[in-house]
């Protein structure tokens, strides 16, 4: 790590520094600052001389550098990321109550209730350092969520790994469920869902998103600003130490290489034990109405608590640094102003609260130290033993960071990769098509890395904590009740496919946000919110940014057609290798309501004799399938995207489910029809007879392309007998497609499939279970 | 048309008017995780939950107590042992051994400090497999006549979900043989042993069988669509029945 140069050694006591005062900086102007080693550019050092009007001082450099990292000022994507805010409509504001720009954006329930999620990357640190990188995944956004005041009730993770023989997948792998669990399990929050993909793209950069959900009354959210001359600033939770100096800016915003030494100290260390202490307290701390603002310690620790708490308030604050309570006393300002460590908290208390807040304190025996206050005089003062090193208006620290208008354009290689379609390649060659190689084929897909059954990491996840999951993985969404008395709840799907936002990020972005919509409408849940962690290579890459705008227009549309907002997310860049970007990553999540968790649908068959039905029409569109995937095939167009379809489908859904029409329900995605009947067969162990002879007849498709074929806006349903007629008509009144498929058939113990040889469930379950043991033991 | 279990409806459980005088007290440390389940069980089995914060000096007059699982104080040294010198952890230990015989159940954690204060033999080390296990557990109830088993049958097998990571029970030979001759030997994995407990068991007693132990959690398996899958998905209700059952019974 470079040091400061203002900043030497140590002298007698571990705490005397040679400081580098405000004073000190107006006097030494040519003073050489690291300011290069820090991450910044030269025209971001020049804009910090600029706005001072002198050089920054050591502690001031730490504070801009980390604040105006990619990671933290989103500088590359600010621009783009507007959409998010200008393309909404009156229906998509109705429920919102805090929008983009607070540390998570929160929706109304009803009832009083209030909902508030989002989703995060961690994905550099979950490369270095996998489990600690994962834990602390959880551990941040965890802390995004208290900090708007509400009780976490979830987590969830999308997951994307290398490909799944490599040796280093294992190694990643590994440490990041043990990572997710070790720390997600020790905070009492269920884990109900997520993703995980495997792809070499993903070799050198995996990624570790994590999702967190909380409820809260609406008189309970909290902001995160500093108000009011003369209320006292505090620091509580964790000690802070020197782990995660300098990650923001030097981890998640530059791209690996060999050439560099290794970053291992950059990543942050959790204390899951510390986090669960920390929640406790800060919702006493609610409860008494005991902070008047409130704002977690992530990314660029203190520098990023203190700017924005002051920027976002009325005022200026005063805060005395060496208050700070160390773990190592040998920090200087400038790394403890940059330190990551984790489970710490800042908070705004009011002179009368300060007896009562420190009460709460004692109570958890949770550490605390009181920095300094709220003052009026617009200005960021840090002093160290009195004397000032910082100096600011904390805007031009936390708002006001360069924007890049980064030249993109369509890549050459796009049009090439777009016609390159998987029917017809070499790939393609010997397309199964008799009974028994269909029945092969089925096997593998639902064997295959990307479609087998997951439960080798959900079994290390507690998702009964709590006692309010409804509903987990496998089905299509978490379900977790938010009021026990009337069962009012949410539900929550992410969903993302690299692949198809590699053929057209336009497109690919708005599927993801279709598969989720339709995941969650699956459920039997009203789609109300999104969030997205935009994961994306090198902005400095044309081609790169070119995918990311055209993936933030492509989801900022869709959200307009689809009437849900985004209420928060986060952008990961420079997630690639060398040069080689991974395939472009829009992972998105959707929150949905019940207003009775009751009604909650899942995704298996129970009942013997039950008509099963699929809704939506087949396309033959096997480009970016899984089923090309595993034939080692890329190229052509994702399938096409319908989102009023995709809102009917939803529609005919929610009001199935609502009102007892449909017992079992699973959307159509990755691998089509053929891996949503085995997992359908597979989640109770109970099978169905199949015929598709009317769908071939109807869309004019082969028996492998009904199977295999990803066309959007499908879904599987099992309707009870009695209930058909009113399923048909309703479906029929809408104009939506529906046809008959099979029954099912809990006597068998089989898949049968007209045309296909038929599949003994054991055996599928073998196949489908047994590939993540194989691997990772 | 099939019948889905309707969530909550296990809150409209008639609480039985000879229980809602009881009262039974749930320990939360700091990391203790599962106490607002165990306070709803508590709650849906007709009595009142009763909050026992780690640092009181006092039981507050309850019925009985449950030591909820999570990870008391992290737990980074070994499963319970900082716990088991809470000073709430004396008192539970005096009132168990009294003459009262004060009822107490310790669930995962809860049964890792029962064996730390030395009211249940043997320890707990890490499962066989290394990893945190989170599963629908099927047990065999082994002995009816503790104060936490009354309502089920011996022999009968009940569905509750299992998750620990340390869960592993080990003793030593004679230990175990003791325990398997005087009946207290409360609960065994059926099926399958998810951690490598000795003899498959799951949860054990005291020799007056006031105190029980067990690595499964009856908390999570008290309200249908909220639990296991597989069965009712409320046959862990009857822990907090049967203490129930005990209590009003004692108090006749």
């Amino acid at each position: 790590m470079t040091e400061t140069p203002a900043v030497a050694a140590p002298a007698e006591t571990a705490r005397k520094f040679n400081i580098d005062t405000v004073e000190n900086a107006a006097k030494t102007p040519d003073t050489e600052l690291p300011w290069a080693e820090l991450g910044l550019k030269q025209n971001e050092f020049d804009e910090v001389v600029k706005v001072l009007g002198r050089r920054p001082t050591g502690a001031e450099l730490a504070m801009y550098s980390v604040m105006w990292s990619e990671h933290c000022s989103y500088k590359s994507s600010k621009n783009h990321l507007r959409q998010f805010g200008d393309k909404v409509t009156e229906e998509m504001k109705k429920d919102m109550l805090v929008g983009i720009g607070e540390n998570a954006g929160v929706t109304n329930l009803g009832d009083g209730w209030a909902v508030t999620f989002k989703i995060e990357s961690h994905n550099s640190p979950s490369f270095v350092e996998p489990y600690q990188g994962a834990a602390t995944g959880i551990g941040g956004i965890v802390r995004d969520i208290i900090s708007m005041g509400a009780r976490p009730v979830a987590v969830m993770d999308p997951l994307r790994f290398g490909a799944i023989d490599h040796p280093d997948t294992a190694r990643v792998m590994h440490g990041a469920v043990a990572g997710i669990g070790g720390y997600g399990n020790s905070l009492g929050l269920p884990n109900i869902g997520g993703e995980m993909v495997f792809d070499s793209v993903y070799q050198g950069n995996p990624l570790v998103n994590a999702l967190a959900v909380g409820v809260m009354r609406h008189e309970d959210i909290r902001l995160a600003n500093a108000s009011g001359k003369g209320n006292k600033v505090v620091l509580f939770g964790a000690r802070t130490g020197g782990d995660g100096i300098g990650g923001a800016s030097v981890l998640a915003s530059e791209s690996f290489d060999d050439t560099k030494p290794s970053k291992r100290p950059a990543v942050q260390v959790g204390d899951p034990f510390a986090e669960k202490v920390l929640i406790e307290c800060c919702l006493e701390l609610f409860k008494g109405s005991l902070v008047e603002g409130i704002q977690d310690l992530g990314a660029a620790g203190i520098s990023c608590a203190t700017s924005e708490l002051a920027s976002n308030g009325d005022g200026g604050m005063e805060v005395e640094l060496t208050s700070v309570l160390l773990r190592d006393p040998t920090l200087t300002p400038g790394e403890i102003l940059m330190s990551e460590s984790q489970e710490r908290m800042m908070a705004v208390v009011t002179p009368g609260n300060v007896a009562a807040f420190e009460a709460v304190m004692e109570k958890w025996a949770v550490e605390y130290s009181w920095l300094g206050e709220v003052t009026d005089t617009g200005r960021l003062i840090i002093t160290w033993e009195g004397e000032v090193i910082v100096d600011v208006d904390p805007r031009t620290v936390a708002h006001d960071g360069p924007v890049y208008d980064r030249p993109y354009a369509r890549p050459e290689w796009q049009d090439a990769v777009q016609a390159d379609s998987f029917t017809g390649s070499v790939q393609d060659a010997g397309r199964p098509s008799a009974p028994a190689d269909l029945a092969a084929a089925i096997t593998e897909l639902v064997a295959s890395p990307n479609m087998c059954s997951k439960a080798w990491i959900t079994k290390q996840y507690d998702r009964y904590v709590g006692g309010n999951t409804a509903m987990a993985f496998p089905d299509d969404a978490g379900v977790v009740r938010v009021d026990e008395e009337t069962g009012l709840g949410v539900a929550l799907a992410t969903d993302a496919n690299g692949r198809y936002t590699y053929l057209d990020p336009y497109h690919g972005a708005q599927l993801a946000l279709a598969e989720a919509y339709r995941n969650v409408a699956t459920s039997g849940a009203v789609p109300m919110a999104v969030s997205d962690c935009l994961n994306f290579g090198s902005p400095e890459d044309p081609d790169v940014m070119w995918q990311l705008a055209e993936a933030i227009r492509g989801l900022s549309d869709a959200c307009m057609v689809l009437g849900i907002p985004v209420t928060g997310g986060n952008v990961s860049l420079y997630n690639q290798t060398g040069t080689t970007p991974i395939h472009p990553s829009p992972v998105v999540a959707v929150l949905g309501k019940f207003d009775d968790v009751a009604r909650r649908t899942p995704s298996g068959w129970k009942e013997d004799g039950q008509a099963i039905y699929l809704l939506g029409t087949t396309a033959a569109e096997l480009d970016g399938s899984e089923w090309s995937n595993m034939r080692g095939h890329l190229g052509g167009l994702p399938p096409k995207v319908d989102l009023d379809a995709e809102r009917a489908l939803g529609e005919i859904l929610i009001n199935a489910s609502r009102d007892g029409m449909v017992d079992s329900a699973h959307d159509l995605s990755e691998g089509g029809l053929a891996a949503a009947l085995v997992e359908s067969s597979l989640r109770y162990g109970v099978g169905a007879r199949i015929a598709l002879q009317d769908v071939l007849d109807r869309d004019g498709v082969d028996l492998f392309t009904a199977l295999f074929s990803e066309t959007q806006g499908r879904a599987i349903v099992a309707v009870p007998r009695s209930e058909e007629i009113r399923f048909t008509d309703m479906c029929t009144a809408r104009g939506f497609a529906h046809v008959r498929i099979g029954v099912v058939d809990a006597e068998g113990g089989t898949l049968e499939i007209n045309g296909v040889e038929t599949m003994n469930l054991d055996a599928l379950r073998e196949a489908h279970e047994g590939t993540l043991p194989k691997y990772f033991g | 048309m099939t019948e889905l279990p309707l969530i909550g409806e296990a809150a409209a459980i008639a609480a039985n008017p000879r229980l809602a005088g009881a009262t039974i007290g749930v320990v939360t440390f700091p990391g203790t995780l599962d106490d607002r389940d165990a306070a709803r069980a508590v709650r849906l089995a007709g009595a009142t939950p009763v909050e026992l914060w780690h640092a009181d000096t006092t039981l507050r007059d309850v019925d009985a107590v449950v030591i909820p699982g999570g990870f008391s104080y992290g737990d980074y040294l070994r499963a319970g042992a900082i716990a088991r010198f809470a000073p709430l952890m004396s008192k539970i230990i005096d009132a168990a051994n009294s003459e009262a015989k004060l009822p107490v159940l310790g669930i995962c954690n809860g049964f890792q400090i029962l064996t730390e204060s030395h009211l249940l033999p043997g320890s707990m080390i890490k499962n066989d497999h290394l990893k945190f296990m989170c599963r629908d557990q099927v047990l065999r109830v082994e002995n009816n006549a503790t104060a936490w088993t009354g309502d089920y049958a011996v022999g009968q097998e009940i569905t509750v979900p299992l998750k620990n990571q340390d869960g592993q029970y080990i003793a030593d030979e004679k230990t175990l043989d003791a325990l398997e001759a005087e009946g207290r030997v409360v609960f065994r994995y059926v099926g399958f042993n998810p951690n490598g407990s000795r003899r498959d068991i799951a949860g054990i007693s005291n020799a007056a069988g006031n105190v029980v132990g067990l690595m499964p959690h009856p908390e999570h398996a008290v309200e249908a669509g909220f639990g296991p899958e597989l069965g009712s998905g409320t046959e862990g209700l009857g822990f907090f029945t049967s203490v129930l059952n005990k209590i009003v019974g004692d108090n006749k």
